[in-house]
């Protein structure tokens, strides 16, 4: 396929009545420099997101003691919570479909995916959608400061169990015997697994073990965030892939320097590179397209654009075969885009279509927003997303959704024949050409579309 | 234009049955599972034992629940002389006189004193210890049965309902289906479907099996609507209208429905959510909710499963029990011992199973929860083991890593 066809479905939203995206390489690359849709739709700041959280603490504790008007406002306050989390996806469909080549918001996602989190009580839900704001200024940067935005927000030290783990010889350890205050080596083990080396990666057990005693020191407080108390730190070095790392006094330095050496290791320019392939191109990528990722990532000390070239540019790239499908963030962000909404339109849907065609259907397609099961985030392969009843959730919603949403813009339904071209370009089949203007409604005709194959696969 | 093929294809989508699709399954062997059935519930929230099965024949529980309404005085229905079925669930008797109804008292996984709903609900379903973080469990017990189990195909175990279902999480194929995600389509769209997903066997597979069941749930539901009211004409069933039907009751006689009538086909297993039980405030009247739901339930299920609820067992679990004494809202707060619910015909009901720990403040656990006295993983093992034939080993160290099963409580015919 050629490149300008290839890069919207391979690389981005699929296509948009509103803009032309990018026919070359180097275009594609102008675009991903800059991150325009991000400063015109702005998200939940941590800040503002941890003073939620203590809010929600306090307000629990004036209902439990009966503080008049205390029921009303945590009320009012738990549903702004969860309104966080609506408006995290808003933002998130309304860049995806301004963005205009498409890939800096596909990149949005892969990231946000590589360092899962989930804000599992409902006080987290804002710092949750916080903790995705903090790696954007970093998708088309260096990954040693993505993994130290990621790893070091107080929504990670709070998923991963930092946030209880203590050094077993720390201060505060012998001062309070009687808490049996010890490691948590959570947080440590998913940093290599997950976050830089991979799981084949070159680590024992431990040096899971000495990591975590590394991290011990990291806590977080109220609307301070992330703080390191020397106080809660494991006392002299560790021993990190054979090199030693603290010492006394324990020091946040020292952290950075152990995440700055995981991410430089050459086993995480592969497991990055591998998961990148996988995630854009095929679940088996070619080993060529692996190799040459991991070796441009070494070359350039992280520096996330040069990977993105060689992905962009390698032969390998390039298959005709669409062996991915659109998760459904990505199908119903592709298919508001397809439909020629704005981001500005996105942000003009009322709060009930975004909860009932959004956010919802959003968890009948088996990808709760914000909410993947484990750390290891959303899975790759195309029959995880296409079951009978998840496939069945995307045709409901290509049945159902279109028409809700382009009501609340006070906006026609567009006519079926020529929402094909609009939303596939050259890729229309001869079996959709032939089945969409035999829809028996224009309703059911724009839904085939949207449920075909062709949208659906990338 | 329009091909024969296209054409046969489109006139057999409403004549189409399981048999002649081919299923989702990634694995067929020729051995089947068996004929046993079991259902788990999974009670979300953490539903209070001591109310739903309520120790009356201890002075203490009315002392420390003034207003939660103890015992046969306030309409609790008598089990055995000590304890007590809550009203909201008197539909169970007849089950209960019959042998098919029993519970298991001060129960409780490994999990203690952080009394997290999450973290209490992942680790019930992963079925592992407090050794395990359990941001790290990838897996839940049902899948790990399935794992083991020689001849189970996708459709032996169907998880029901749009909750995640972490206990049928895992490296075996499960189905999953909700009661409301019936294809709406007109004859004509899925016609037009199934031509364009033709050449592509991954959408036209999933899509076949999903008219199926959409085709097969309508067809039930018109029959029980005809058989409801035999003389009102004129309403035709629609896919959707059960799901859509008002009430919380009928959603979750709606999930019980689905899941006997895949449990009447080839289905063994099928788990689901009930939610609701977090009753922090006025739990007289919170608990009443949730504890007609589960009832209507388990009454559901043994309707619509006919003559196989004789070889079905249910378990209702929940991730840990509730404060012995109501608090200060008249509510109960998150606890550590509790109940199990059992259902079915597999079952050596009309008892309740389990060792008493007592109500005394010396008896409590950290002087304020129920304590729990058995593993709630234990039952399921010794569930797993009768209805499915597992043996210890692999119950104590694949499907539930380092427990120790103990003696079977012989809770099974």
């Amino acid at each position: 396929m050629d490149f300008a066809t290839l890069a919207p479905v391979r690389f981005g939203f699929g296509l948009s009545p509103r803009a032309v995206g990018p026919q070359t390489v180097p275009e594609m690359l102008a675009a991903l420099r800059s991150d325009g849709v991000g400063a015109q739709f702005p998200g939940m700041q941590t800040g503002v997101a941890l003073k939620m959280r203590v809010d929600f603490v306090r307000l629990k504790r004036a209902e439990r003691d009966d503080e008049p008007g205390a029921a009303a406002a945590l009320k009012a306050h738990k549903a702004a919570l969860h309104d966080a989390l609506v408006d995290s996806l808003q933002l998130a469909l309304a860049r995806a479909v301004d963005d205009p080549a498409g890939m800096r918001e596909r990149l949005f996602a892969f990231w946000r995916d590589h360092f899962t989190i989930q804000g599992k009580r409902r006080e987290d839900y804002a710092l949750a959608a916080s903790h995705a704001e903090a790696l954007r200024p970093h998708l088309t940067g260096s990954f040693p400061a993505m993994l130290r935005a990621a790893v070091l927000h107080p929504m990670m030290l709070i998923y991963l169990d930092q946030n209880s783990s203590f050094g077993p010889g720390s201060r505060m350890a012998r001062k309070k015997p009687e808490r049996a205050l010890g490691l948590n080596e959570n947080l440590a083990r998913e940093v290599m697994e997950l976050h830089t080396l991979g799981v084949g990666g070159a680590y024992s057990q431990d040096d899971v073990r000495q990591l975590a005693e590394l991290f011990t020191g990291l806590r977080v407080l109220g609307e301070a965030g992330m703080q390191f108390s020397p106080d809660l730190a494991e006392p002299g070095a560790e021993q990190v892939l054979g090199r030693s790392f603290g010492g006394d006094p324990a020091q946040l330095e020292d952290i950075h320097a152990v995440l700055d050496t995981l991410a430089l290791h050459p086993d995480t320019a592969r497991h990055l590179a591998r998961k990148l392939a996988v995630h854009f191109v095929s679940p088996a990528p070619d080993p060529a397209l692996i190799d040459a990722m991991a070796e441009a990532y070494l070359g350039a000390k992280g520096a996330l654009m040069p990977v993105y070239q060689v992905l962009l540019e390698h032969p390998a790239s390039h298959g005709d075969a669409l062996e991915k499908v659109r998760q459904p963030f990505e199908f119903m962000a592709t298919s508001l885009r397809a439909l020629g909404l704005s981001g500005a339109d996105v942000m003009g849907l009322s709060g009930a279509i975004l909860r009932k065609q959004g956010y919802w259907p959003l968890r009948s397609m088996g990808q709760q927003w914000l909410a993947p099961r484990g750390p290891d985030g959303w899975p790759e392969d195309a029959a995880d997303w296409i079951a009978p009843q998840t496939l069945s959730a995307r045709i409901n919603w290509a049945l159902k959704a279109p028409a809700a949403i382009v009501r609340d813009l006070k906006r026609p339904f567009p006519d079926a024949r020529d929402f094909l071209p609009q939303a596939l370009g050259p890729r229309v089949s001869e079996a959709l050409a032939f089945a969409v203007p035999r829809a028996e409604s224009r309703v059911e005709g724009v839904a085939l579309v949207l449920a075909s194959s062709e949208f659906n696969r990338r | 234009m329009i091909s024969r093929r296209f054409f046969l294809r489109g006139a057999a989508v409403l004549g189409c049955s399981a048999a002649a699709h081919p299923l989702m399954s990634t694995v067929t062997l020729a051995a089947t599972p068996g004929d046993r059935r079991l259902v788990v519930i999974i009670l979300r929230g953490a539903m209070d034992g001591l109310d739903i099965v309520q120790p009356y024949g201890d002075p203490l529980l009315a002392q420390m629940r003034p207003d939660l309404g103890v015992g046969p005085q306030n309409g609790a229905l008598d089990l055995d002389g000590f304890f007590a079925l809550h009203p909201a669930m008197a539909g169970l008797m007849p089950l209960w006189s019959k042998g098919e109804l029993a519970f298991t008292h001060a129960v409780s996984t490994p999990y203690r004193d952080k009394r997290s709903h999450f973290d209490g609900q992942d680790m019930l379903e992963a079925g592992t210890g407090m050794d395990v973080p359990v941001s790290m469990i990838r897996d839940g017990w049902l899948n790990r049965l399935l794992q083991s189990m020689p001849g189970a195909r996708a459709e032996t175990a169907y998880s029901v309902g749009a909750d995640e279902m972490p206990v049928l999480a895992g490296a075996a194929p499960a189905m999953a289906w909700a009661p409301d995600a019936w294809l709406n389509l007109s004859g004509q769209g899925r016609a037009l479907l199934e031509h364009i997903y033709h050449d592509d066997a991954l959408f036209r597979e999933a899509a076949a099996e999903a008219m199926t069941i959409t085709d097969t749930q309508a067809a039930e539901a018109l029959v029980a609507q005809q058989m409801a009211a035999p003389m009102a004409g004129g309403t035709m069933v629609t896919p959707g209208m059960q799901a859509t039907g008002a009430g919380a009751v009928q959603k979750a006689d709606a999930l019980a429905q689905f899941a006997a009538s895949r449990l009447r086909e080839d289905t063994r297993i099928a788990a689901f959510s009930l939610n609701g039980w977090d009753t922090h405030r006025g739990q007289a009247g919170a608990i009443r909710g949730p504890a007609t739901r589960l009832a209507s339930m388990i009454l559901t299920l043994q309707q619509e499963l006919g003559a196989a609820w004789g070889k079905t067992l249910v378990l209702a679990m929940t991730e840990f029990g509730r404060t012995a004494r109501q608090n200060g809202s008249r509510g109960t707060d998150h606890g550590t011992g509790g109940a199990m619910v059992m259902a079915g015909g597999a079952l050596r009901g009309g008892r309740v199973y389990g060792r008493w720990p007592g109500l005394a403040e010396a008896d409590l656990y950290a002087g304020r929860d129920l304590m729990p006295t058995a593993d709630i993983r234990a039952y399921a093992g010794w569930a797993l083991a009768g209805m499915f034939g597992a043996d210890r080993a692999l119950l104590e160290r694949a499907i539930f890593p380092g427990l120790d099963l103990g003696d079977d409580p012989k809770f099974l015919l």
